[in-house]
């Protein structure tokens, strides 16, 4: 198998007609694990949304391809079917649909009709992967993410990464509002799917999650876009300096999207 | 009077058909009374929906139905909602005739009734006469319910002696076969003290085109410490105009829990009240709805607290489309001395088409001080982010909307206890919103 290119190139981003992206170069590869970090406010998030099509965010110029395709040209349920998952930081929680039936409903998605997932062999796999991400047995048939912990919300967006089996995953601060030991849970399960055939895009505002998931590259974001890209030492030296070293380097004062 | 409901049955023609169903006498004094008393009293006033045009008037009053032999030999629909394999408390009513009548022995040798309404007045004359239209509903509530009164036509006698635990459902179908027969059913539920039952009922018709009239009464009656577990889906056709009356009374340390689905394609005006009348008497009133069409519906919902510590939920969920409007009240009511009750509800309308309305009114009206009192309201589309989150797996738009919908309208769906109703309630609505 060849693997997966998800290619943005110069992507600019609005909300309700504030630009927030303005220009975003960033090339993520099948087998490649990639970090974006940045202080608060500088547009990581809505780099995540903009990929997977979130309706409240405008692309006013740029493109997204994933292995060649347009991805802007595709409904957001095409995004998925094509290969891309999102981790989202706040996943809505539905009532009255179980989250047994929703991750079968999505691994069906992705499957011909008339292949669907034998129930036997589903329940099977998400038991599984449930025991891995050390998850109580009985969120498989709580309302979708309704009554959950933050934390719960985050093992379970984790879940259907692992049963989806996406070929680019974007993780949006999948660490945020998790204790040490959710933490390395959460990595654990991101970990399991590192392989050839799997890239993965990592969001996050702080070192820690990347103590234990090494990246192939990091990217930092400021003023909506990427300014620096290294390879994981640079993330360790933002731990150890902050950011205003780059700050500095590069002659920014205010680096969120206000600027 | 605007309305004008000329009755073409008249006072011999109701001595007549009390007669013809040898009713005790107290039953036919009931019903000519009640003959009477309609005349002067005015129509119901449900507030915020005007019923001046709708049609009252046209059905046939008694249209008989043949008895049921075996049960594999109903038609689908009906038979959708029976699970023939384990249905040993069922009853069937076709048209207005009792065709089937099923309780196991068990309950029978502890005393527990559940009979057609026919039958009760002759074999159980005083029970029924204790309850009937005495501490639930009024004959003299208004136009309708004195008509019902005078024209009752069918229904089922459900009674549940003292410390009896009936751990099965009691099943009941009111089949309208003929397109035109009224459907003036009356439902009477006692539970003796510290006994236990659960009831589930389904309507059905067909006539889409066929102009009639559902004009229903259900009383139930918890007495002290009794628990009455209270499922219905209503799926009246397009061509049956309904008046549907369900009150609880609940006494000391007694629960009533009603789930229903309002499935009715014709216009609807629904009146549920419970009376929490007992000390830490309690009820979750739940039910959902689908409009359609140019359906004009009107829901009251009122949970009233009178005893003390008395808790009471309302939850209505409605889905309305294409031309439907309905109205939603619910109401929770707090007398003075019920201390320390518990009033929630939750009103919550989903639209699905730009020409359907929905209108939520929370309405708590609270006499008491120490009392807890809150509710939800809201009116509006399929949330774009959860269309989106879902959307964001690869589930399509329409699978998307699909379920939350069904998620939406799950709280009744999962509380009726008989698996083919459920299932079959499940498909109603699936037929409905697609």
């Amino acid at each position: 198998m060849a693997g997966s290119v998800l290619e943005i190139k110069d992507l600019h981003v609005s909300i309700e007609d504030k630009e927030i992206l303005k220009g975003v170069n960033l090339t993520i590869k099948s087998g490649e694990f990639h970090a974006v970090m940045g202080p608060n406010g500088t547009g990581k998030s809505t780099l995540a949304s903009a990929i997977m099509g979130h309706p409240k965010y405008e692309v006013t110029s740029g493109s997204i391809t994933l292995d060649g395709e347009d991805v802007l040209e595709m409904e957001v349920d095409e995004r998925a079917r094509a290969g891309l998952f999102l981790a989202m930081q706040y996943p809505s929680e539905i009532s009255g649909v179980t989250n047994s039936d929703f991750l079968r409903s999505s691994i069906n998605a992705r499957r011909a009709e008339g292949d669907e997932i034998p129930l036997m062999k589903f329940i099977k796999e998400m038991d599984e992967a449930m025991d891995f991400l050390e998850m109580d047995k009985n969120m498989a048939q709580r309302y979708l993410n309704e009554g959950f912990s933050g934390g719960e919300k985050k093992r379970n967006e984790i879940l259907q990464l692992l049963m989806m089996k996406a070929e680019i995953g974007i993780l949006d601060e999948i660490d945020s509002g998790l204790d040490i030991d959710a933490l390395k849970v959460v990595a654990k399960g991101i970990n399991r799917l590192r392989d050839e055939n799997f890239g993965c895009l990592i969001i996050t505002h702080y070192q820690r999650l990347l103590n234990y998931i090494e990246p192939d590259f990091v990217h930092v974001m400021m003023q909506g876009r990427v300014v620096k890209s290294g390879g994981s030492e640079l993330s360790k030296r933002l731990e150890a300096e902050g950011y205003d070293w780059i700050k500095q380097e590069l002659n920014i004062e205010d680096e969120t999207i206000n600027a | 009077m605007t309305v004008e409901t000329k009755q073409p049955y008249n006072d011999e023609y109701i001595s007549r058909f009390s007669s013809s169903r040898n009713e005790p006498e107290w039953m036919k004094d009931l019903r000519q009374q009640a003959l009477s008393q309609s005349e002067s009293l005015d129509m119901p006033k449900p507030d915020k929906t005007g019923i001046k045009n709708w049609d009252f008037n046209t059905y046939v009053h008694e249209v008989e139905g043949s008895k049921i032999d075996a049960l594999d030999k109903l038609p689908a629909s009906v038979a959708a909602l029976i699970d023939a394999d384990n249905a040993p408390n069922l009853y069937i009513q076709r048209n207005n005739s009792a065709a089937y009548l099923a309780l196991d022995e068990k309950w029978s040798e502890q005393g527990v009734i559940f009979t057609d309404i026919s039958t009760a007045l002759q074999q159980h004359a005083d029970l029924v006469k204790r309850y009937y239209m005495k501490d639930a509903v009024n004959v003299d509530e208004d136009r309708l319910t004195a008509l019902h009164a005078a024209l009752m036509n069918g229904g089922v006698f459900v009674y549940v002696p003292k410390n009896v635990v009936v751990d099965e459902p009691l099943q009941t179908i009111f089949w309208q076969e003929d397109d035109s027969v009224a459907s003036f059913n009356h439902i009477l539920i006692v539970a003796e003290a510290n006994s236990s039952v659960t009831y589930v009922e389904n309507s059905i018709s067909h006539n889409a085109d066929t102009a009639t009239f559902a004009n229903v009464v259900t009383e139930v009656i918890a007495e002290d410490n009794a628990n009455v577990s209270y499922g219905a889906v209503d799926n009246f056709a397009a061509g049956t105009t309904v008046y549907a009356k369900r009150r609880g009374v609940a006494y000391r340390d007694a629960r009533i829990d009603w789930a229903i689905g309002q499935m009715n394609d014709g216009n609807t005006i629904s009146e549920h009240i419970t009376n929490l009348i007992g000390d830490n008497s309690g009820s979750e009133a739940k039910s959902v709805v689908v409009g359609r069409g140019k359906q004009i519906q009107n829901f009251t919902t009122n949970i009233i607290h009178f005893g003390k510590n008395s808790v009471g939920s309302i939850l209505s969920h409605g889905v309305m489309k294409e031309q439907a409007s309905s109205v939603f009240n619910g109401i929770g009511k707090i007398e003075h001395g019920a201390s320390k009750s518990d009033a929630t509800q939750e009103t919550r309308v989903l639209m699905l088409s730009q020409g359907a309305r929905g209108d939520a009114n929370p309405i708590l009206l609270i006499d008491e001080d120490d009392v807890v009192a809150g509710h939800a309201a809201s009116v509006g589309r399929v949330d774009p982010l959860q269309l989106y989150y879902l959307m964001s797996r690869g589930i399509t738009k329409h699978e998307a909307e699909r379920l939350i919908i069904h998620g939406f309208l799950a709280p009744v769906v999962n509380q009726l206890p008989i698996e083919s109703v459920k299932n079959q309630l499940t498909q109603v609505i699936e037929g409905k919103v697609n």
